[in-house]
């Protein structure tokens, strides 16, 4: 693949609800940090890519609402339906076409506007499973008992990562909710739908964010130090929950794969030093991170359990604070890709973790990770 | 611009999106739901190329990308491959008393799993990989419904 670099980055903070700022200025905010980041104007941007969900946003076609926001009058803008690591991978496709050589992507997600429960539950089948009332919790309790059943993976591991990743949030300023947490704590929270509990799952957020793409020539002349895109991939799998076995994540394991190939990373667990993975609820961390083959399938509770995850560990997830932490739909992907790069330019502030050249950043899209989307990055080529 | 916001609460538009829509359920799950309603049976497509029964039906297999034209009489019960026990939701999206359950099931003569509620259950009974037998509705209007839930299979009297 031709290099393209992560050449600016901007994010708001996250919170439960912000009443003061529309939509579009949380766009406005997150593309102007990115730009002032990148040390660019906006007529530098060659072309952009919005990321929205009308649902969420209750109008159709949601992006047309924050074209001003965006800087896009007289750009070429395309729409992505979807998590922000969904697209970024688009906003590189288009650095690599040749026609563009800086994207500008931005994602934003107001939680607070709507009901959450409701829009996932529409995300379901409408003829076979809507009227069941299922939603993002409770089919993703579905997959954490599966997860839990076959591989033995306990409530207390998961609760591990909770505790962990709400900690580290201390150390994140745009972080919505850290929280000093004990697995007894998390234990005892009630139970949403068994087995996750209150304190395993993400809160509802408001938030946005912004990344400017580059190609290596345009990337030079912004930046002294870019961050590569070393290896991008996306899988999806099936649709309908019971047509997988919500316990083996195969569509990741196929996006890591190829992500990992085309970045030559052959031992995920020796070549990367930093993820930040998408733990809307706490037992998806280890799940993913099998996935993502930094450990063997129905490892991941040891490996929480083991240290190495942690801030301080060989390997920190999510020390950011993950969307455990804040989780704004649809940016969460984009700020998972910004805390990568903030964190190989040594740029993360009090949750710089030590020595990361190779970063990971994962996405997901629909119910129980249906689609994966992974990013190795890093400061070289 | 912050000044004058210290005594103004920051104004709210409430609203309401509804659209009615006809979700059209096809040939194929048309003759699942009227099976459903009319005969209290399941139904399930084979793949014609890897032998694979679906449920619920479709017309083509994701795996080998054959057509699926035969259709298969499936049992009533199955196994539980994975369930919750939904203790807090929201109030128009429960569809059952709280607390009741969510499982997947694979029927009797399916390859696929089968998401569908559970009741009539003791939280201590539930357990991956055991058997669950559908309870139908009395009143069956050919729609997912039809079905009321599943629950811990009595066994054979």
């Amino acid at each position: 693949m031709e290099p393209v670099a992560v050449v600016g980055v901007g994010m708001t903070q996250v919170k439960r609800e912000r009443k003061a700022d529309g939509y579009p200025d949380l766009v406005f905010d997150a593309t102007r940090a990115a730009l002032d980041d990148a040390g660019m104007s906006i007529d530098q941007i060659d072309n952009v890519v919005t990321i929205s969900n009308d649902f969420f946003d209750g109008r159709t076609i949601s992006s047309m609402a924050i074209m001003d926001a965006c800087g896009s009058y007289d750009k070429n803008v395309t729409t992505v339906e979807g998590d922000g690591t969904f697209g970024a991978f688009f906003g590189v496709m288009r650095v690599l076409s040749g026609s563009y050589g800086t994207t500008l992507v931005c994602a934003h997600h107001k939680g607070s506007e709507s009901q959450m429960p409701l829009i996932t539950n529409a995300m379901f089948d409408p003829i076979f499973a809507r009227s069941l009332g299922i939603d993002a919790v409770t089919s993703s309790a579905l997959q954490a008992r599966a997860y839990m059943a076959k591989y033995g993976i306990t409530e207390e591991q998961c609760a591990m990562v909770s505790v962990k990743n709400h900690g580290n949030a201390f150390k994140n300023p745009i972080a919505q909710l850290p929280l000093e947490l004990t697995v007894e704590k998390v234990m005892s929270s009630p139970y949403i739908a068994d087995p996750i509990k209150l304190l395993d799952c993400c809160p509802i957020s408001d938030g946005a964010s912004a990344v400017i793409l580059a190609s290596e020539e345009r990337a030079k002349k912004i930046t002294d130090k870019p961050v590569w895109v070393k290896g991008v991939a996306h899988c999806s799998s099936a649709y309908q929950l019971g047509d997988r076995n919500l316990y083996c994540v195969c569509a990741l394991e196929e996006a890591a794969k190829k992500a990992y190939a085309m970045a030559g990373v052959s031992e995920p667990a020796r070549d990367i030093d930093l993820a930040e993975v998408y733990d809307a609820f706490s037992y998806m961390e280890p799940l993913w991170l099998e996935g993502l083959g930094i450990c063997e399938r129905g490892e991941g509770g040891k490996l929480t359990e083991s240290g190495r995850t942690a801030l301080d560990g060989e390997l920190p997830v999510n020390a950011s604070g993950g969307c455990l932490s804040g989780n704004p739909v649809l940016v969460a992907g984009l700020n998972r890709i910004i805390e990568c790069a903030l964190q190989i330019r040594g740029d993360a502030g009090e949750h710089q973790a030590e020595r990361v050249k190779t970063a990971v950043a994962h996405g997901i899209n629909g119910p129980c990770g249906q689609s994966h989307c992974v990013w190795v990055l890093g400061g070289e080529k | 611009m912050d000044d004058w916001r210290k005594d103004q609460e920051l104004l709210v538009m409430e609203g309401r999106i509804k659209v009615p829509y006809r979700w059209f359920a096809g040939e194929v799950g048309t003759r699942y739901l009227e099976s459903l309603r009319d005969a209290g049976k399941f139904l399930g497509t084979r793949c014609s190329g890897c032998d694979k029964v679906y449920h619920v039906p479709r017309r083509n297999c994701p795996d080998c990308f054959e057509e699926c034209s035969e259709w298969v009489e499936l049992g009533s019960s199955g196994i539980l491959e994975t369930y919750t026990v939904v203790r807090k939701h929201h109030p128009q999206l429960a569809p059952l008393p709280l607390p009741y359950g969510y499982g997947i099931i694979k029927l009797e003569g399916a390859d696929t799993g089968f998401l569908h509620l559970l009741g009539e259950f003791d939280d201590k009974d539930l357990e991956v990989g055991m058997l669950v037998e559908a309870v139908f509705s009395d009143a069956r209007q050919g729609n997912i419904l039809d079905v009321k839930y599943f629950r811990p299979a009595k066994g054979v009297e």
